[in-house]
């Protein structure tokens, strides 16, 4: 299945961008191949309003099945939940040991958001 | 020619005085015998009621409409998700989601809408409140707690603008699309400013704003003793009327904090202010 990190840089080895919405990145990575793909999400870092919803709807059009981040908003996850995806919170460290939690099914998903909108570090 | 003339007071920078203009503009205008009409449209913190103090006569809710779809007729073409600019209505597969609280209410996404699946519902953003306050009519908007968008409950406030006589508007801080729709349409602009570099560079971002729109406009630099000569200097150099410096005179700080026009407590400012407004008027011609 493939799945959805957010990332601070475009690589593995980056941390876990703790923002769902205005993640720098977004690591993607089949963890039956392990092919990657690195998309990079700069237009919603800046979006004025609705970045959770633009990156949610993203995030589906690339068919992962699980995202796994620091946080979501409750527009992120109202969008994900409606496309089906499971939702991993309060991830953080590095992108490659994340990957690892989730395939030793270490990792619970949530059933709500864990912070308000507009949420920031 | 018509009959009206709307003046709106601005800034870029908040906290310059533009109640303290507006307001007693309109106080000095009245009492000119001028038909005058005060709307505040500064609808996220409004305040112009502390100093003009109206009898409040009605209240109207104001409303945007944001979509509602009926999902038996919906055909997930995805045209209404395609024409949001805000991510107020999305297609996720054939499930339509919509987030009423980033609406704007252009109403697109019904007008797109191949199966007629959407209708409209009211959605409430704020209140307008009018009233008369001495001999000057009032309006203003009160934005809801929490509200994000303000442009359309400003809309609402500018509908009451008669057809006729002295219209003041005050306008909310800065130049992004509250200002813009708060001084659009208006026969001139009092840009309010302080002799600060902060006063400075959000002036010279409002006069880039009233270029793009087109608007007329002057200057007036309030607490015009303080900091340095760079605003002067500005508005010569880029050819724009200095209409009016007010001095950092405590006695204004008092009256205000009292919730008091200093044209009503101080007489030489209405004076100050008289003279102001015919400038204003002059600069129509």
């Amino acid at each position: 299945m493939k799945i959805a990190i957010t990332a601070k840089e475009p690589s593995l080895e980056s941390e876990v961008d703790q923002r769902f919405g205005r993640a720098k990145y977004f690591v993607v990575v089949d963890t039956d191949t392990n092919e990657i793909e690195i998309y990079d999400n700069e237009i919603n870092l800046n979006a004025v309003q609705g970045a959770g919803i633009q990156s949610a709807q993203n995030v589906a059009r690339f068919n992962v099945e699980a995202v796994l981040t620091g946080h979501v908003g409750p527009n992120s996850y109202r969008t994900l939940s409606a496309a089906g995806i499971a939702v991993f919170t309060g991830v953080a460290g590095i992108v490659n040991e994340a990957i690892s939690m989730f395939k030793s099914g270490k990792l619970k998903p949530v059933n709500a958001a864990d912070v308000e909108g507009h949420w920031f570090i | 020619m018509k009959n009206r003339f709307l003046i709106s007071v601005a800034s870029g920078k908040g906290g310059t005085g533009k109640t303290t203009i507006a307001t007693n503009l309109a106080f000095i205008a009245a009492e000119k015998g001028l038909n005058v009409s005060y709307l505040d449209c500064d609808v996220e913190e409004p305040n112009g009621h502390i100093f003009l103090k109206p009898k409040i006569e009605n209240i109207s809710a104001a409303t945007i409409p944001v979509p509602v779809v009926d999902e038996s007729k919906c055909i997930a073409c995805g045209k209404c998700r395609d024409i949001c600019q805000y991510s107020a209505i999305i297609l996720l597969g054939k499930t339509i989601l919509t987030f009423p609280n980033l609406c704007h209410g252009c109403g697109g996404c019904t007008l797109v809408c191949p199966t007629g699946a959407i209708t409209e519902a009211g959605r409430e953003l704020g209140i307008v409140e009018c009233g008369i306050a001495g001999k000057v009519r009032f309006v203003h908007g009160r934005l809801n707690i929490g509200e994000a968008i303000s442009p359309p409950l400003i809309r609402e406030v500018k509908k009451h603008i008669p057809s006729d006589g002295v219209a003041i508007i005050d306008s909310p801080p800065g130049t992004s699309c509250p200002v813009i729709q708060s001084v659009r349409g208006s026969d001139y602009v009092i840009l309010v400013t302080e002799p600060t570099p902060f006063g400075l560079n959000d002036l010279k971002l409002a006069v880039e704003m009233l270029r793009v729109l087109d608007l007329p406009f002057g200057v007036v630099i309030n607490r015009s003793d303080i900091g340095d000569a760079s605003v002067l200097d500005y508005c010569e150099s880029a050819c724009i009327d200095v209409l009016l410096e007010i001095p950092d005179d405590r006695r204004i700080a008092e009256a205000y904090s009292r919730g008091q026009l200093a044209t009503q407590v101080l007489p030489e400012y209405a004076e100050v202010f008289a003279s102001l407004l015919k400038d204003v008027f002059d600069a129509r011609l």
